[in-house]
């Protein structure tokens, strides 16, 4: 029982970075060659969750934690259909999987839908450099792809910046579907699909709501055609300056006073919505562990971040907007960045984490509730 | 105002002395906690009994009370100092008792002092396995996940038997309520064993109550760390997974942080039921622990059990992640909330966040079974280890490795070469938890097993077994290699291979192997624990070493002094050096240098972020530290390396560091050499005309007998090289010293055994001593209380000497001279002198930092390891003297006749060892150090000095009662005086028949009692050893005759034990405890802080 198994993921492959740094490494998942903007995420477990995240559309992710893997890939954890990261970087990868739900590795889940990720690469450095320097453009390369490294740059600079980029449609479902209230039901929400996690509609559900998941490109008329309790405006990739589809319905939704409730690039609708500006974080929250405080209750949560904008609204005031005041309802005790808006006069909030929380802590769950409470406050 | 500003000064409990399940690790949280509260503004009154450490410091408290950690001691500190608050979670198991008893009894409340950090009810609730259970039933109730073992409670062996029927029957665990780390509980297969075990958690425990559980042998166990604050905002600190299944108690498995084969969904269960937990059980502010089991089939998660306090795991987790639990908890229970504090290495982010490593942590348990012979060493829930390594690396195998080789043992480093054994019998070996299974393990690999196979036997996870696999395949690949190729070398240094390693599977030298590597530009780089895996920048320097890419030293202007620490506690070498190490680190700091810690032991406060001004956790071997060095010295200049201040660790590396061009400072490599060999130290003697006990060396029973039979016997024989006097033994004739030769395996031409003769009653001295090369600082005198022939780490003393004159003094100051200034010591020394008639003895010397240094620092007043550090580094005794560091004139051993006399007393383990068949070790002490930890005792008179290092480390002495006497022949004549004192002070005197005779000529009455061998009388008269189990006996006296095998009155001594009856086994520790007695039953005994003592000490000096 000598028989190696090493030796087989020993193809080399390279991370190239916009800016010129370069990382050199073994392949892993599928060999060939992938951009997208590097980014790091920090949790320690749930790269299954992340892996499947529709908001990591075109983006290299690095994964901080060293071992990954282990748990190997199972038919439950998927947050949509496939796996939307362009490139997955991790140091050292699991040869086996162990868990009593695994029905496979990682590696060849990777692999089968045909993602191009690198290992063995000094991961901690190119986050440090990340940080420093902020998300950037990047590329990996493995097996036939590897050129020279001035070629493979070229390669990576040639492709469009995140700022700017426009991605929710391509992740949205293209057909309305239904997600059925678990029990009694209880409510109609329409749920717009920007890149929709599929914890999401399934915590509405166990709380009675029949979820209406509606594409990206959905009308008013779509969204009261389900005749909702409240309306749902979900997380998704890009840059949300470029929402305006997304923006004017939920001005819609907001002129009609129907409960609202956003989460991550819906909670940057909201901000446009309501005349706020969105903005680029250096290299933005990614990670399962980010206290964010909520300023009605004064309670720290600890809580799930997936996001590379943010909305730029003041925190020391309550604002006035076309849809009556507004105040920031929750901030990140790290860097006092926007977490969360709600509306004084009507009933709408959102928030810029992921109370549905997969991968994640639960913290947050509350907020679902208080989605609720607004639609049964509106039938009162 | 988020600080209460009801609470002015706040009472810290420690946790006294260094015993198993209990050790540095609440020095560390309590130094933390007392510096926190007094940077405060609060006044802060600690109580400690344990010199050796830190907290105890009389800078770190307000008014630091080292006296014994009982009930009625803290009320009369309580009394004195009427503290507003009491902390009580921050001292182990028992400070939470001691301040339950207050509680309880009513004194928190007549003094008006508020319990902060947990309520009675809460620490109840977590404690108590009925209400906890209850606790984990509500929480279930509320989320839906969690719930207990199924279990009995029970409080007879009536109850016990019943309760296996109900559980299903055999196996079952047994654990016993309210005992600290896990004492006496343990897995049950028969009815036999349940007996046993059963029996005696029913007696451990304090509210006679054992608690029997399915067995969930074989499953997953993980633990998480919490933390919570008054406004409930809760996080997780740290997730820890146990490598080794159910079945070994936590502090004796191997630990991996994070935990490593957990899904989100899987963690986020575990996290939810943790918070649940913590909630439902009141913990108002602060940390706790709560360890789970998962079954590996089906996820179900059993809640296992929870402290509400911090935990030795607490203070793994702090080292871990960065982030302080003992400082967040103490602010947080004078009212701060998470997010009020700041994460200390980010600087700039909040307490208020759940730590994210990029790094793996391995934890592995160092064990002592080679002291006790007898011990069975098969590892269970109750917790057997004495110490821990922890080695932090960028994959688990890194980790894994580098935990391995800080252990610092032979063989706990996995070997590829030599032929492995049978694949079928190391698996069944393996079955069996040991120390040193995961070395059985690898040999099965070795020979043959199969992933699937190892799982079977042994259950450890599948994907841990894989990284078995990994190491082992890396190892295959290394001994295969035409050659040693840049690439293969780095692959094997990134699965932490240490070129010892890598060396021995080549067949080649570990330097040689060192010199390649580095000629191919392998080395590793320091990667920084920053608490978010390098999201935001770190600002504090806590490094360990990788593999990696990217070195995160920085340069640095100052010159750095590098201090080698002295890695896992272990028998003979524990806290003391971490202690003289910690001060060394602060002298230096102070005197402008930048300091530089190396260790790898998690419990200590030197591995403290916030103790030097960069810290490397990394194993204490050549390799690592010459690696160390060299990051070191391209950051910035490096004064030198300090060597003496760790014990024995760095010693040993002295000579190799030099050798490399390291610059050692202090005392010299050579110097060393010249008091270890014993040639060379027997020049330095003969020179300075001291003598030295007659003694030879001997490879062979013929060599060995023809020295015996010159100098004549008892001889006291050993190996050489040792620490803690392993394998140390008196031999009274020479049918033993034929079967002490040939049962010692590790004698060769190099390593010969020491054959000394053996001084019967002689007094021996203890001296710590500073030399600089000109002057002597004499530090103090210990007289021990203890005849020469038992270890001095285990025999009580007494400082200043009480019966040595000032003559004895001077020829014991001139003669530490000569052998400081012929071995050529710059710093420390520590001789041990042995008086016979009046003839004084040299035994030993040891150039470094002593077990007892702290001990003296604290009974004298001055810092001797600070003082240490300076003159290594070149400042002169007399500088130190005008600087204030050391008193102006005079020194240790010419303390003020009103000077407080302080007594040491060794805390030995043996209730924690049982031999296979369940009975307890034998408790006899001799040449072979065997205790964990130690107290003090101070006060104006020896006796009640004495009285309280007993009640500090054993519970107090009896004032009246029922005193059994037995007595080898040898010891009659000196036990008159002391047992017709016993009898003034009312005591009823128990003998048996022998000692009772002699007695009675001496006109002293004593009743006969039955020895065990002579078993129950005809009518029902009951033994001696029946007596004690019966709870009758107040105060036994039994000295034995001869050592080594198993000796006569084994079964009382024992039974002592078991039942926590004061027991007394050398006539002059009889004599002692009479004076204590005495001074208890006269007058008041009073409690004194050190600063008082210390103010007291230095008005006599002027």
């Amino acid at each position: 029982m000598t028989t190696s198994t090493r030796g087989a993921a020993k193809t080399p492959a390279v991370l190239v970075l916009e800016d010129g740094r370069t990382f050199r490494g073994r392949a892993y998942g599928a060999v060939g060659e992938t951009f997208g903007e590097a980014v790091f995420s920090t949790g320690m477990t749930g790269y299954q969750e992340t892996l499947t995240d529709p908001s990591y559309d075109r983006q290299i992710v690095v994964a901080t934690a060293p071992q990954i893997g282990n748990t190997g890939w199972n038919d439950e954890d998927d947050e949509s259909g496939r796996i939307w990261v362009s490139g997955y970087v991790v140091r050292d990868p699991a040869r086996v999987p162990s868990n009593w739900r695994a029905k496979r590795s990682l590696d060849d889940e990777l692999e089968r839908q045909g993602v191009v990720g690198i290992s063995g690469i000094d991961t901690r450095a190119l986050t440090r450099h990340l940080r420093e320097r902020g998300s950037m453009r990047a590329g990996i390369f493995s097996g036939e792809a590897v050129a020279p490294e001035a070629e493979l740059l070229r390669r990576v600079q040639a492709q469009p910046h995140m700022k700017g980029a426009s991605l929710y449609e391509e992740v949205a479902t293209k057909e309305a579907y239904v997600v059925p209230a678990v029990g009694e039901k209880r409510f109609t929400v329409a749920a717009i699909d920007l890149g929709i996690k599929g914890m999401t509609p399934h915590r509405m559900a166990e709380r009675g709501i029949e979820v209406h998941v509606l594409p990206a490109t959905a009308t008013a008329d779509d969204v009261y055609a389900v005749e909702p309790d409240g309306v749902f405006f979900s997380n998704g990739p890009g840059d949300p300056a470029t929402a305006d589809g997304p923006v004017a319905l939920m001005t819609a939704v907001l002129e009609r006073r129907t409960p609202l409730f956003g989460i991550c690039f819906g909670n940057q609708i909201l901000g446009r919505a309501l005349g706020f500006g969105t903005y680029k974080l250096k290299y933005g929250h990614r990670g399962i562990n980010q206290p964010v405080q909520d300023r009605t209750t004064g309670k720290v949560e600890v809580t799930a971040h997936n996001h590379g904008f943010a909305v730029d609204a003041p925190l020391d005031k309550v604002s006035e907007t076309k849809f009556g005041r507004a105040e920031v309802s929750h901030v990140c005790l790290n860097d006092d960045v926007v977490e969360g808006l709600q509306l004084l006069d009507q009933p709408a909030f959102s928030v810029q984490y992921h109370p549905e929380a997969a991968a994640g802590p639960h913290d947050a769950a509350y907020l679902f509730d208080r989605f609720v409470s607004l639609m049964e406050g509106q039938r009162a | 105002m988020p600080k209460r500003t009801d609470i002015q000064s706040v009472l810290v409990i420690g946790s006294g002395p260094i015993v198993i399940g209990q050790a540095a690790e609440f020095d560390y949280s309590g130094t933390q906690a007392c510096r926190v509260l007094k940077a405060e503004g609060l006044r802060v009154v600690l109580v400690n009994s344990n010199p050796a450490t830190i907290m105890t410091d009389p800078e770190i408290a307000d008014a630091t009370y080292v006296e014994p950690i009982t009930p009625e001691f803290v009320e009369k500190i309580i009394a004195k100092e009427r503290p507003d608050a009491l902390l009580p979670t921050l001292g182990g198991q028992t400070a939470l008792n001691t301040a339950i008893s207050l509680h309880e009894n009513g004194v928190l409340a007549k003094y008006g002092v508020e319990l902060i950090g947990a309520k009675p009810e809460a620490i109840h609730k977590g404690e108590d396995r009925d209400q906890f259970k209850a606790v984990v039933e509500e929480v279930r109730r509320k989320i839906g996940h969690g719930e207990s073992a199924r279990s009995v409670i029970c409080h007879s062996m009536d109850d016990v038997l019943k309760g296996v029927e109900t559980l299903g029957g055999y196996p079952v665990v047994v654990r016993p309520s309210f005992t600290m780390g896990g004492a006496g509980s343990g897995f049950a297969h028969d009815e036999e064993e349940l007996r046993r075990i059963a029996g005696q958690g029913l007696t451990l425990s304090p509210t006679t109550e054992v608690l029997l559980e399915e067995s969930i042998l074989g499953w997953k166990e993980y633990e998480l760390e919490l933390m919570r604050d008054k406004n409930d905002n809760v996080v997780v600190v740290c997730s820890i997974e146990n490598f080794d299944p159910m079945g070994v108690h936590t502090g004796d498995s191997i630990t991996v942080a994070p935990a490593m084969t957990l899904t989100d969904r899987e963690y986020q269960i575990l996290r939810d039921v943790g918070i649940a937990v913590i909630r439902e059980v009141g913990v108002d502010t602060g940390g706790c622990n709560i360890q789970f089991a998962v079954n590996p089939e089906d996820g179900r998660v059993i809640v296992i059990e929870m402290n509400p306090r911090v935990s030795r795991s607490s203070a793994l987790a702090s080292k871990a992640t960065g982030f302080p639990i003992a400082k967040i908890a103490a602010k947080l229970a004078v009212g701060y909330t998470l997010d009020e504090i700041p994460n200390d290495i980010t600087q700039e982010t909040p307490a208020s966040f759940e730590p994210t490593l990029d790094y793996v942590v391995v934890k592995a348990p160092r064990f002592a079974f080679e002291k006790f012979p007898q011990a069975d060493s098969t590892l269970t829930t109750t917790m057997k280890s004495v110490g821990e390594a922890m080695a932090i690396g960028r994959n688990f195998p890194e980790a894994f490795q580098k935990a391995l080789r800080s252990l610092e043992k032979k063989g706990s480093q996995f070997a590829f070469t030599g032929e492995p054994g049978d694949k079928e019998t190391l698996l069944r070996e393996a079955v069996r938890p040991t120390d040193g299974r995961i070395n059985t393990v690898m040999q099965a690999i070795r020979a043959g097993a199969t992933p699937q196979e190892v799982f079977e036997y042994t259950k450890i996870d599948p994907w841990f077994v894989d990284q078995l696999f990994l190491i082992k395949e890396i190892a295959d690949e290394l001994a295969e290699a035409p050659e040693l190729t840049r690439e293969l070398l780095a692959e094997a240094k990134r699965h932490g291979f240490s070129d010892q390693q890598v060396a021995e599977i080549r067949g080649l030298r570990e330097d040689v192997v060192r010199e390649v590597r580095h000629a191919l530009g392998v080395r590793p780089v320091y990667k920084t624990v920053d608490t978010c895996a390098a999201e935001f920048a770190a600002k504090t320097p806590y490094f360990y070493s990788s593999y990696d890419e990217e070195s995160e030293v920085a340069p640095r202007e100052k010159p750095a002094v590098i201090i080698l620490g002295s890695g896992p506690n272990r028998i003979g070498q524990g806290i003391e050096f971490d202690y003289s190490c910690v001060h060394a680190s602060f002298a230096l700091s102070d005197a402008g240098y930048e300091t530089v810690m190396v260790n790898c032991n998690p419990e200590t406060v030197s591995t403290d972020y916030d103790t030097s001004d960069r810290l490397y956790f990394e194993p204490l071997t050549l390799e690592d530290v010459l690696e160390i060095v060299h990051a070191e010295q391209q950051a910035g200049p490096v004064a030198g390396v300090v060597v003496q201040l760790g014990g024995q660790t760095p010693l040993g590396l002295s000579q190799a560091l030099k050798d490399n061009g390291v610059p050692i400072v202090g005392t010299s490599p050579e110097a060393i050499h010249a008091a270890e060999d014993r040639g060379a130290f027997g020049r330095v003697l003969a020179e300075a005309g001291l003598p030295a006990p007659k003694h030879g060396t001997a490879t062979t029973f013929a060599e060995a007998k023809a020295i015996a039979d010159e100098i004549g016997y008892p001889v006291l024989v050993r190996p050489s090289y040792v620490l803690g006097g392993r394998g140390m033994e008196i031999v009274y004739d020479e049918t033993r010293l034929a079967s002490y030769i040939a049962e010692s395996t590790e004698i060769s031409p190099s390593r010969p055994v020491l054959v000394d003769r053996f001084l019967d009653d002689a007094i021996e001295i203890d001296v710590d001593a500073l030399y600089d090369g000109e002057e002597l600082y004499l530090g103090g005198v210990m007289e021990h209380i203890e005849e020469a022939g038992i270890h001095s780490g285990d025999s009580a003393c007494a400082l200043p000497p009480i019966t040595l004159g000032g003559f004895d003094i001077k020829r014991l100051r001139a003669s530490t001279e000569a052998i400081a200034k012929g071995v050529g010591v710059r710093g420390l020394i520590n001789i041990q002198f042995a008086m016979a008639g009046d003839i004084l003895y040299v035994l030993e010397a040891n150039p470094r930092a002593s077990r007892t240094v702290p001990f003296t620092s604290k009974a004298t007043a001055v810092p001797l390891a600070k003082a240490a550090a300076r003159i290594s580094l070149g400042a002169t005794i007399a500088e130190l003297r005008a600087e204030g560091l050391l008193p102006k004139d005079g020194d240790g051993g010419e303390l003020p006749l009103d000077a407080p006399i302080s007594v040491k007393e060794a805390v030995m383990p043996w209730s924690r060892f049982r031999d296979i068949h369940g009975r307890g070790v034998d408790t006899v002490l001799g040449p072979e150090m065997r205790s964990t930890g130690e107290v003090m005792g101070i006060d104006s008179v020896f006796g009640t000095a004495y009285a309280k290092s007993q009640a500090g480390a054993y519970g107090p002495l009896p004032t009246k009662g029922r005193a059994f006497i037995s007595v080898a022949n040898r010891d009659k004549r000196s036990m008159i005086f002391p047992a017709r004192e016993l009898v003034a002070h009312g005591f009823e005197l128990l003998a048996t028949s022998g000692t009772a005779e002699v007695l009675k000529r001496n006109g002293i009455n004593a009743t006969v009692v039955r020895k065990q061998s002579e078993g129950t009388g005809p009518n029902g008269e009951r033994t001696i050893v029946q007596l004690i189990h019966d709870g009758e006996v107040d105060l036994i006296v039994n000295t034995p005759y001869g050592t080594g095998g198993r000796l006569d009155g084994y079964d009382i001594r024992t039974a002592a034990v078991a039942r926590s009856v004061p027991c007394l086994t050398t006539v002059q520790a009889l004599a002692a405890a009479v004076q204590g007695i005495d001074a208890l039953n006269h007058g008041d005994v009073g409690v004194r802080s050190l600063q008082e003592h210390a103010e007291h000490l230095t008005a006599a000096r002027d």
